[in-house]
């Protein structure tokens, strides 16, 4: 274990060289998965980084490194950054986790956050947006828009956050609109503007006018715009630029809040291992602004929703709800615990086909 | 007047010369390219080549050199085997996924046995995929006459297919809460492939890369294959009255780089990465490719090439983060490498004369 009493030593001079210039000045680090011009999950990470920077202005010093592949890169750009002697770390990909973990174990005195992952420790907090109330709202908006009933739908990866943000949508879209059918595809990526593109013609062309997205580029938003007629919405990140129609609202990822708590945290030394899981109502989810192509009833009774989520006095996941294969999941009235949300691989009654394995 | 005239041998000093100048053209362009982004050229140019070798925490970097360059080397080792043969496996990418996918899946499958036939089983079958998997078109060349530039890099998507269907369903862990992903192999003492020596980045991967470079060397020049490969790229017409079997060469030239970029796959998925991934190739296969050009095709040189691309890619990690740096910048900075060295490739075979020619 001589690489970790090295490291380990490593950081701790450091520490004890840069308490002194520690006081005034708090480094934070930022490791991302995609380009800072995504446009949308990456993008999003990146604004919460200057929101810090804003917030702080001096007292901080932040860096980041983009497009770092998951796995033994990500582990050296982490361990890079810890050596260079930041306080705090934001790794923004699951994929990061084991990587955090390690790191995390040869600097002691580094606090690392790892966004929605599930393995902490005691520098190791794990953060994650509740997402799919946002899918709720859009699900209300996107079932009263539907002239032809299908609804296409475009999926990252089959994994929990992704599967739940389906079934969030679907229920809702259900509720306002009892014949809407759901076409989902798979596009195996976050980010590629050809793929999305591909698979928002593919839905257009299989009858679909509204367009969901779970992918971080806007090729879907431009590909509805093309076909003229086909409603979609902004997918982590606001596109603005594609409203008022097709884009009619969006789901927003606002990391802001929460990155600047956390550096708050680490400069007052409070900072401790936290599992934190908010939506709509912490402001960690947003719901961008509905355009005035949804009718105003439609708009109200979203918003209606969205309050109630906020509050807390309404879960997106109500009993009764059956699995697709017709087993029952909640009874009447019963909301789901997060731990099976967490770990969702099922779809609810009514959605056709299969989650890919 | 400039113009070029096609030298009659091929000048030994510039093909010795080029990766040299390109190296030093590339640091000068990519200087501007930082200065007119509005960062320090020097110091970027520094962090990138010194900081890793000699820099305040080199302890750590140089080690990671090893890590990132082995693959890298064991891959473009194989490669250029059929590159001097006329035979472009463009597709190391895809039998690098499948040689980690078929390895890391005989792990998985012995879990949670420890056994000391485990890894050696995995490394076994590791190779075997990547065989396997550049044996299709090699096959279809050979039956059929397919490009197998282009059989072997569609391949690659098919691989990555594989590789998403695996991590989310087959291979992915049990305990993982629905995740995607298999078990960490690093978790799993009889599978996973540690350092040797904790600290030097010294594994059985790196081991591997050094005794390909070795091996490659001998066969290239001390042995009748190596030879028959050489002149098959170089005069096909003359190979044919020598005696080579094209279908033989295309079998092993490809065969031989499947089996090493499935190793590379094995030893990453195993040690370094530990997880099969959806996301788990990060373009080695490709990477190789520049790498093998870069080294000249020559054992010695794709090892020092080697080399250099870890570098620019540890080098580029760091000035990302110190001077902020986008990851573009430091992707066009290293997309120029190869560009220049084709450019100056030219003057291998051919010299620049000024003005008008004499008239014969």
């Amino acid at each position: 274990m001589k690489l970790k009493s090295l490291l380990a030593t490593a950081a701790m001079t450091l520490g004890l060289a840069t308490t002194g210039y520690a006081e005034d000045k708090t480094k934070v680090g930022f490791v991302y998965v995609g380009p800072v011009g995504d446009g949308g999950w990456t993008y999003e990470h990146d604004q919460g980084r200057k929101a810090v920077v804003a917030e702080f202005g001096d007292k901080v010093e932040t860096v980041y490194v983009e497009n770092v592949a998951e796995g033994p890169d990500s582990e050296r750009v982490m361990t890079q950054m810890a050596l260079d002697g930041a306080d705090l770390i934001f790794t923004t990909s699951f994929g990061y986790m084991d990587p955090t973990i390690n790191v995390a174990k040869k600097f002691p005195n580094v606090k690392f956050e790892h966004a929605t992952g599930y393995k902490r420790a005691d520098n190791v907090s794990t953060y994650s947006a509740r997402f799919y109330e946002g899918r709720a709202v859009q699900g209300t908006i996107a079932g009263h828009m539907t002239k032809t009933n299908t609804i296409g739908y475009i999926g990252s990866f089959p994994i929990p956050e992704v599967i739940r943000g389906i079934n969030s949508a679907y229920i809702h879209a259900k509720k306002v609109n009892p014949d809407v059918e759901f076409k989902i595809v798979w596009a195996f990526t976050w980010f590629d503007p050809a793929k999305e593109a591909d698979a928002a013609k593919v839905l257009i062309e299989q009858g679909a006018d509204v367009i969901l997205q779970h992918t971080d580029s806007t090729a879907p938003q431009a590909a509805a715009q093309a076909a003229g007629n086909v409603v979609t919405f902004g997918q982590a990140s606001d596109m603005a630029e594609y409203g008022p129609f097709p884009r009619v609202s969006s789901i927003i990822d606002d990391w802001a809040p929460y990155y600047i708590a956390r550096t708050q945290a680490v400069i007052d030394g409070t900072w401790s291992s936290v599992d934190t899981w908010d939506g709509i109502g912490a402001g960690m989810v947003g719901i961008g602004e509905i355009s005035d192509a949804v009718p105003a009833d439609v708009k109200a009774e979203a918003l209606a929703l969205k309050e109630a989520l906020a509050s807390g006095e309404y879960h997106a996941f109500t009993g009764p709800l059956n699995k697709q294969d017709g087993s029952a999941w909640l009874a009447d009235g019963e909301t789901a615990d997060d731990g099976t949300l967490a770990g969702m691989t099922f779809y609810v009654e009514g959605l056709d086909g299969d989650i890919p394995q | 007047m400039i113009r070029l005239e096609k030298r009659q041998q091929p000048s030994r000093a510039w093909s010795l010369a080029t990766p040299l100048v390109a190296v030093m053209a590339t640091m000068v362009m990519g200087g501007l390219l930082f200065a007119a982004l509005g960062k320090p050229p020097i110091e970027a140019i520094r962090t990138i080549f010194w900081e890793p070798l000699f820099g305040e925490f080199s302890f750590y970097y140089r080690p990671q050199l090893l890590i990132k360059g082995a693959p890298l080397v064991l891959i473009a080792i194989g490669l250029s085997l059929g590159f001097k043969a006329g035979i472009w496996n463009i597709g190391a990418e895809g039998q690098y996924i499948i040689g980690a996918l078929s390895g890391a899946g005989v792990g998985l499958a012995f879990y949670p046995l420890e056994a000391w036939y485990v890894f050696p089983l995995m490394v076994l079958v590791g190779a075997l995929g990547g065989w396997l998997w550049a044996m299709i078109p090699a096959v279809l060349k050979t039956k059929f006459d397919t490009n197998e530039i282009l059989v072997s890099l569609m391949l690659v998507y098919v691989a990555e297919q594989l590789l998403a269907s695996m991590s989310l369903g087959l291979l992915k862990n049990p305990q993982g809460y629905g995740f995607p992903g298999s078990r960490n192999l690093q978790q799993y003492d009889s599978a996973h492939n540690a350092e040797l020596i904790a600290g030097t980045g010294l594994h059985l991967g790196v081991v591997a890369a050094l005794i390909a470079v070795i091996f490659a060397y001998i066969l290239l020049n001390r042995h009748m294959l190596g030879f028959h490969i050489r002149l098959t790229g170089q005069a096909p017409r003359a190979a044919r009255f020598a005696g080579v079997n094209p279908t033989r060469l295309v079998l092993f030239c490809l065969g031989m780089s499947g089996a090493l970029a499935g190793l590379a796959g094995l030893f990453e998925v195993s040690g370094p990465a530990g997880v099969v991934s959806i996301d788990f190739n990060v373009g080695y296969g490709f990477t190789a490719i520049i790498v093998a050009f870069l080294g000249r095709l020559h054992p010695v040189g794709i090892l020092l090439a080697g080399a250099l691309m870890a570098l620019t890619y540890i080098g580029g990690d760091i000035a990302q983060s110190k001077l902020g740096l986008p990851s573009a910048a430091i992707q066009v900075f290293q997309g120029m490498l190869l560009f220049f060295l084709l450019a100056f490739d030219l003057l291998t075979n051919f010299r620049i004369r000024f003005g008008t020619p004499e008239t014969a």
